[in-house]
């Protein structure tokens, strides 16, 4: 009983961290029909982010009282991030590139090529300098009336919004370097964020202990889910949101703006990489190649659970997290050890973590033969699909 | 009615012989080194002539390749292994002693063979890439969720290499170029300069094989393939068989060109079933030119010279070109570059520069800036 409900433990803290970072990716192929392979490399700028974080608040006097409290604020923070790039990679490159979805693949794994390159060779005081000149210079025409931005005054006012946001940043990025010193180099070397006293060590219930960085994971995990589901059923832009992947075309006849819909889905997908970043970074240590190592099983979430609901992505990442304990580390042996010896040699021969990997492959494969579609599959009577 | 009586046939025929006298020549021309670097891309054009099969004229792109890259490779590596093994203990390559391995694992016995290997290299991974082709364009799976597919696979068979150490050495992989073929080494200059030319010949075989295939009605089907499944389907055509079919091919070609690579190389190993590997070659398809053979080989040999040339000179700034290429490559020349220049790129070019003017169609109807019509 007890070995039970470890293992069950175990597979919803794998299976959380794969359903906060499949959830963003889901949404998006959902709404655009786009994969993004950047995806990961987004989840490392979040992880990135909560390691710039926690310098700060190590660093600087005035927020070191605040010290254990930092995860909190490298969520939103995370979130803004990796949101921020999401959209300037939106408006920059995807957008050109609608209708053509493999076209689209080359382009993001590009731009992740890119983004890997970018925190190794450039320190990371000026690339979060940067991130906060993109972040004023895209959202600060928001708040400008937008009688202001019409014209020729307009034009001057956008492009003095960019000038102003692009000295905020460089002046961000001179203040980091200089306030902390290990961000002033650039360096491809891991990093390592190390969790707040209050978050180490674990929580004993019926004879089992909980990791409370697990713990927290679930959470983080739980949260997203619930702001998402009510994000997407509540609110006015979730309609929009919800209309458009239903039928893009008709939405747009009716007025809602699916550029901006584009906009807003692509920010929170990204976003939510990021929140997907902090809880990786909390794991293991931080490198430019982390988000490779989720990614494809972000995809198989993705495809398992079918296209445009948000309960199979979270019943596909639960199970594949649940499998990847029961088989990768054994436990199906422990629990059950006198199966008939043919299934023991074979699932003994599987129980590693890279070789459970393969074994769920192929488990995938074979579910996909009888639901092409994935768990839930998007009712149509279009002959694509 | 002689294939010589046009003007174009002679032009195509003083390509031909250039090439053939370059491919003769280059052993003497370039330094060794070198020469064993056009080698090896010569060889990564063969795996490039199969993305450009299954991506440029079927449109399904998959990200896997590599996984029939590497069998090949790996066919090519336990033959030479098993070949100069007889001087070790058990008479079985040496890494198995690292592991206390004394009998040799059975799939490895077929492989002494010097017939089977050569089949194999081909046979082995046309086969596995047309059941898994089979398995997922049975069920219609195909565009995104394709490309996923072959992905995931493929990062399936690295970690099943990666961490077999006991049957095919693991992450460390099989060296070759210590082995021995026909009482030579296989590292060794003059055995290099036949793979050079085995290599060539090969490109062009493979070359002839592609339009063979293109050119037919076998050809045409897959085009429509890429153009409008769903219309080729309702015409009768299963489309099915024609996708398993070329992706098999694809595979097929993917191996040869692993097995020429890996002798080469020296080494083969589960980094070739890495995933940046296998999207690479989907770009130097795409930079080429996709649906153009031509531009398929010349894309890889060019982009791999290139990234070495980069590479020596300022190691950090590859990465940050590689990824532009990919971006501008699909949001600015969606044909390539063989494409483009195809499709009348040139000419556009040079007006844009100035050189050439505009031609007017019809220059009573040319419209000025104010949306006047002209006198």
């Amino acid at each position: 009983m007890q070995l039970i409900l470890e293992s069950l433990f175990n597979g919803v803290a794998i299976g959380s961290v794969l359903l906060v970072a499949a959830l963003g990716l889901a949404i998006v192929f959902g709404l655009m029909g786009v994969i993004n392979l950047a995806h990961g490399e987004l989840m490392m700028l979040g992880a990135y982010s909560t390691y710039i974080t926690q310098l700060i608040f190590k660093q600087v006097s005035f927020l070191k009282p605040f010290y254990d409290s930092y995860v909190i604020v490298a969520i939103g923070i995370a979130f803004l991030v990796s949101g921020t790039v999401g959209i300037l990679l939106e408006r920059t490159v995807i957008r050109r590139l609608y209708g053509s979805p493999l076209e689209t693949l080359l382009a993001t794994w590009g731009v992740s090529l890119i983004l890997q390159q970018f925190v190794r060779s450039v320190p990371l005081a000026y690339g979060s300098g940067l991130v906060i000149s993109l972040f004023f210079g895209l959202f600060a025409p928001l708040f400008i009336s937008d009688e202001l931005l019409q014209g020729a005054k307009g034009k001057l006012i956008r492009a003095s919004t960019w000038g102003v946001s692009a000295l905020l940043g460089v002046a961000t990025g001179g203040v980091l370097s200089s306030l902390v010193s290990k961000l002033s180099r650039a360096s491809a070397r891991n990093v390592d964020v190390t969790a707040p006293s209050w978050m180490r060590g674990g929580i004993d219930f019926v004879g089992i202990t909980f990791p409370k960085t697990r713990l927290l994971i679930i959470l983080i995990t739980l949260i997203s889910v619930l702001v998402v589901i009510f994000f997407l059923d509540k609110t006015a832009w979730g309609m929009r949101i919800r209309a458009v992947t239903q039928n893009r075309p008709m939405s747009d006849c009716l007025g809602i703006s699916t550029e901006t819909v584009d906009i807003i889905t692509f920010g929170i997908g990204s976003g939510l990489a990021g929140v997907a970043g902090v809880a990786v970074s909390l794991l293991g240590s931080v490198g430019p190649n982390v988000g490779g190592n989720y990614i494809v099983g972000c995809f198989m979430v993705v495809v398992l659970g079918g296209v445009g609901n948000l309960l199979g992505t979270i019943l596909a990442s639960f199970s594949i997290g649940i499998m990847t304990d029961l088989i990768g580390a054994g436990r199906l042996l422990t629990i059950w050890p006198e199966m008939p010896s043919p299934i023991y040699s074979t699932i003994d021969f599987f129980a590693t973590t890279s070789m459970a990997r393969v074994m769920i492959f192929a488990l995938i494969v074979i579910f996909l033969q009888f639901r092409p579609t994935g768990m839930f599959p998007q009712k149509g009577r279009m002959v694509e699909s | 009615m002689s294939i010589f009586s046009t003007k174009k046939s002679w032009i195509n025929l003083t390509i031909w012989v250039l090439i053939i006298a370059f491919i003769i020549a280059a052993p003497s021309l370039l330094p060794v080194f070198r020469l064993n670097l056009l080698g090896r891309y010569l060889s990564l054009a063969i795996v490039a002539l199969g993305v450009d099969l299954i991506w440029g004229f079927t449109g399904m792109l998959s990200l896997g390749q590599g996984i029939f890259f590497a069998l090949g490779g790996y066919c090519a590596a336990m033959f030479l292994q098993l070949n100069t093994a007889g001087e070790f203990p058990n008479g079985i390559p040496e890494f198995f002693g690292l592991y206390g391995v004394e009998k040799l694992p059975f799939f490895w016995e077929p492989f002494k063979s010097s017939i089977f290997t050569l089949i194999s290299i081909w046979l082995l991974p046309a086969i596995i890439a047309g059941l898994l082709g089979y398995l997922v364009f049975r069920n219609r799976i195909k565009g995104v969720y394709f490309s996923i597919l072959t992905q995931a696979a493929l990062l399936v068979f690295f970690n099943f290499f990666n961490g077999q150490q006991k049957l095919i050495n693991g992450t460390n992989g099989l060296k070759t170029d210590v082995t021995q073929l026909f009482g030579q080494m296989v590292g060794s200059e003059i055995m290099q300069r036949w793979f050079f030319w085995i290599s060539a010949i090969l490109v062009i075989l493979a070359w002839f094989f592609a339009r063979w295939i293109v050119r037919d009605r076998f050809g045409n089907v897959l085009i429509g393939i890429r153009d409008d499944e769903a219309r080729v389907r309702f015409t009768g055509y299963n489309p099915v068989i024609f996708k398993t079919i070329i992706f098999s091919i694809a595979g097929g070609l993917a191996g040869i060109s692993g097995a020429l690579y890996t002798v080469q190389s020296g080494i083969v190993s589960p980094q070739f079933m890495t995933v940046p590997f296998s999207i690479e070659m989907v770009i130097w398809v795409a930079v080429g030119g996709r649906g153009t053979l031509l531009g398929a080989i010349l894309g890889a040999v060019l982009i791999n010279y290139a990234k070495s040339l980069v590479s020596e000179a300022l190691p950090a700034s590859w990465m940050f070109i590689q990824g532009g290429l990919f971006i501008l490559v699909v949001t600015a020349l969606p044909e390539g570059v063989l494409g483009w220049i195809r499709k009348d790129g040139l000419k556009k070019l040079l007006f844009l520069i100035g050189i050439n003017k505009k031609l007017e169609t019809y220059p009573s109807l040319e419209v000025n800036e104010q949306g006047e019509v002209k006198s």
